[in-house]
């Protein structure tokens, strides 16, 4: 230990030199990347850019693509429901079961439920999308046809986010320091008030951080989606209304789509990626306020 | 299947690796002339996969290289000599006709309706008033009282396209429920949807029907929808599977379109649900 501090004091090591220029290099690739798919996704819209303008994606009637109309605001709105949706109900229920394994459950049922959740966030999206196609549609078609709606893609999704959020929240929960909790222990809080008043507050930033992947995932799910959601391009006027997200608008038509058709199609690839650019910025605000 | 690739991101990164290939390598390409590369419907890709492995062990040192992209790709490719044939799931249109047109099969599209629905058959102006919300309830179909689902393919598949010309629609006149991609989706949506109706491929579906999944499939004018009446040219909503190429065929492209044409490939394309073209 001592010989280590006496090292720190001089000018930084050789390895260290090293490791910084290696650390450097690999975030300005990351970036890099970031512009380069920013860039490309511009580029391949371009061709159409003269005969189709960037506000007709907003204001055109409707999404007919080969009849000349262009209008992507129903995929957005599909795509921020059920994403939206499916964190309204996993938030709690991640950090719910968080709280159990990391507070109220005994040792052996803990390491057991973490395993499982484990085991679910393992489990390939295209499986969940054919137990939603084969089971739940069949299911929900009997109260209301068609079946393929956004409440299936809402549970689907809540699904597949709840586990990110259930271990990340885990894994916030127990960085906790435990000075904070005997603290709050020997100030004579309960269970609940040390949870609610100390434990949660500081490990906000590692919940929330959990929160953004999860929403991340859940606004770029495709197939899964696709096999549930119904794939009509409207504004969802009920939770039991067929919707198309962005995502499932690219898979769907990509592989068949040429000229103008296409380039708008990576237009839709463009709106995905200033959502989630818009939502990394809220995730940020969201987790300074308490802070700052 | 492992022969072809599925259409989207690969298909681009692929045909991007392709072209900047072919471009670089052309001479080398011209000269020795080795590979055979086929673009377009996915419909046809399959079988053309299939006919391609047999056509490499027939022709040792020869490679057929099989991508997907929807029929209108097809065309495309072949048009730019990106691909030595095009795969085209239709009747080639009037202003195609700079190309060569070869039909190598035959294929129907298919109305089906879940194993259980009462109904056994709509007429042409009913189908076309379901799929345009005229009529809502079975019960206005012959069947019993209960909403209709209706599935639509999504926007450039020629499946599609077939069936709005047929049918004389135009997809925005068209009151989906589900919209799906490929015929499989489609035939498990309709088989888990008592009250829905939906359109796929005649020999994928007349399979599946005939091995327990609970799908049935609705005769169209009276003619019932199998690969036998697809065969014999009763069946309206048909489509030839065309092999497209810019200039008439020479060399190993000759080869293999004459070679996809013959007889000896008849059990390849029944494998593939599909019905053989006359015999050449």
């Amino acid at each position: 230990m001592i010989w280590w501090k006496h090292n720190i004091s001089f000018r930084p090591a050789f390895t260290d030199r090293w490791l910084c220029w290696l650390l450097r290099a690999g975030a300005i690739t990351a970036a890099l990347i970031m512009v380069l798919i920013l860039l490309f996704l511009l580029l391949e819209y371009w061709p159409a850019f003269q005969k189709i303008s960037p506000v007709r994606f907003f204001t055109d009637d409707a999404w007919y693509p080969l009849e000349d109309q262009y209008n992507l605001l129903p995929m957005v709105t599909g795509t921020l429901y059920a994403s939206s949706g499916a964190l309204l109900l996993a938030i709690p229920l991640g950090i719910a079961s968080a709280l159990f394994m990391a507070f109220y459950a005994p040792h052996f049922i803990a390491v057991v439920y973490r395993r499982l959740i484990e085991l679910l966030a393992g489990i390939p999206s295209v499986v969940f999308g054919f137990w939603g196609l084969t089971t739940l549609l069949p299911i929900i078609n009997q109260w209301e046809p068609p079946g393929a709606s956004l409440l299936a893609a809402i549970l689907i999704l809540t699904l597949m986010i709840l586990p990110t959020l259930a271990l990340t929240s885990y894994v916030a929960l127990t960085a906790v320091p435990k000075e904070y909790m005997q603290a709050a222990t020997v100030l004579g809080l309960s269970r609940w008030g040390i949870i609610y008043g100390v434990v949660l507050p500081a490990a906000r930033k590692g919940i929330v951080a959990g929160g953004l992947l999860a929403a991340g995932r859940a606004v770029g799910e495709t197939m899964a989606v696709l096999m549930v959601a119904g794939n009509v391009v409207q504004h969802a006027d009920s939770l039991l209304a067929p919707i198309r997200t962005l995502t499932a608008n690219i898979a769907l038509e990509m592989a068949y789509a040429m000229g103008d058709h296409r380039a708008v199609l990576f237009v839709s690839g463009l709106l995905l990626l200033f959502l989630v650019m818009a939502l990394t910025s809220l995730a940020g605000l969201l987790g300074k306020e308490h802070h700052g | 299947m492992r022969g072809w690739k599925q259409p989207g991101w690969r298909y681009a990164v692929t045909s991007t690796i392709a072209v900047l290939v072919l471009s670089g390598l052309c001479t080398a390409v011209m000269a020795t002339s080795h590979k055979l590369v086929l673009t377009g419907s996915s419909t046809v890709a399959p079988l053309a996969a299939e006919l391609g492995r047999r056509f490499e062990s027939m022709h040792p040192g020869v490679r057929v290289d099989v991508q997907t992209g929807g029929s209108s790709r097809g065309i495309n490719d072949a048009r730019k000599g990106i691909a030595d044939i095009g795969m085209v799931s239709r009747a080639i249109k009037p202003n195609e006709q700079d190309l060569q047109a070869f039909t190598i099969a035959l294929d129907g599209v298919g109305i089906i309706v879940h194993a259980s629905n009462v109904v056994a058959s709509l007429t042409r102006q009913q189908i076309a008033d379901i799929y345009t919300g005229k009529i809502t309830n079975w019960r206005d179909a012959g069947g019993k009282d209960a909403r209709i689902t209706v599935v639509n393919k999504a926007e450039g598949r020629s499946t599609l396209e077939l069936f709005l010309a047929y049918f004389r629609l135009k997809n925005s006149d068209i009151k989906p429920h589900i919209i799906i991609g490929d015929n499989q989706q489609g035939i498990k949506t309709v088989a888990g949807n008592p009250f829905a109706i939906g359109y796929v491929s005649i020999g994928a579906s007349e399979y599946d029907a005939q091995h327990g999944v609970p799908i049935k499939l609705l005769p169209m004018n009276e003619v019932a929808a199998s690969v036998a009446n697809v065969r014999n040219g009763s069946y309206p909503l048909a489509r030839p599977l065309n092999l497209v190429t810019r200039t008439a065929p020479t060399g190993l492209v000759k080869q293999f379109i004459d070679f996809a044409r013959t007889e000896q490939v008849h059990d390849l394309v029944e494998a593939q649900y599909f019905v053989p073209a006359s015999v050449h």
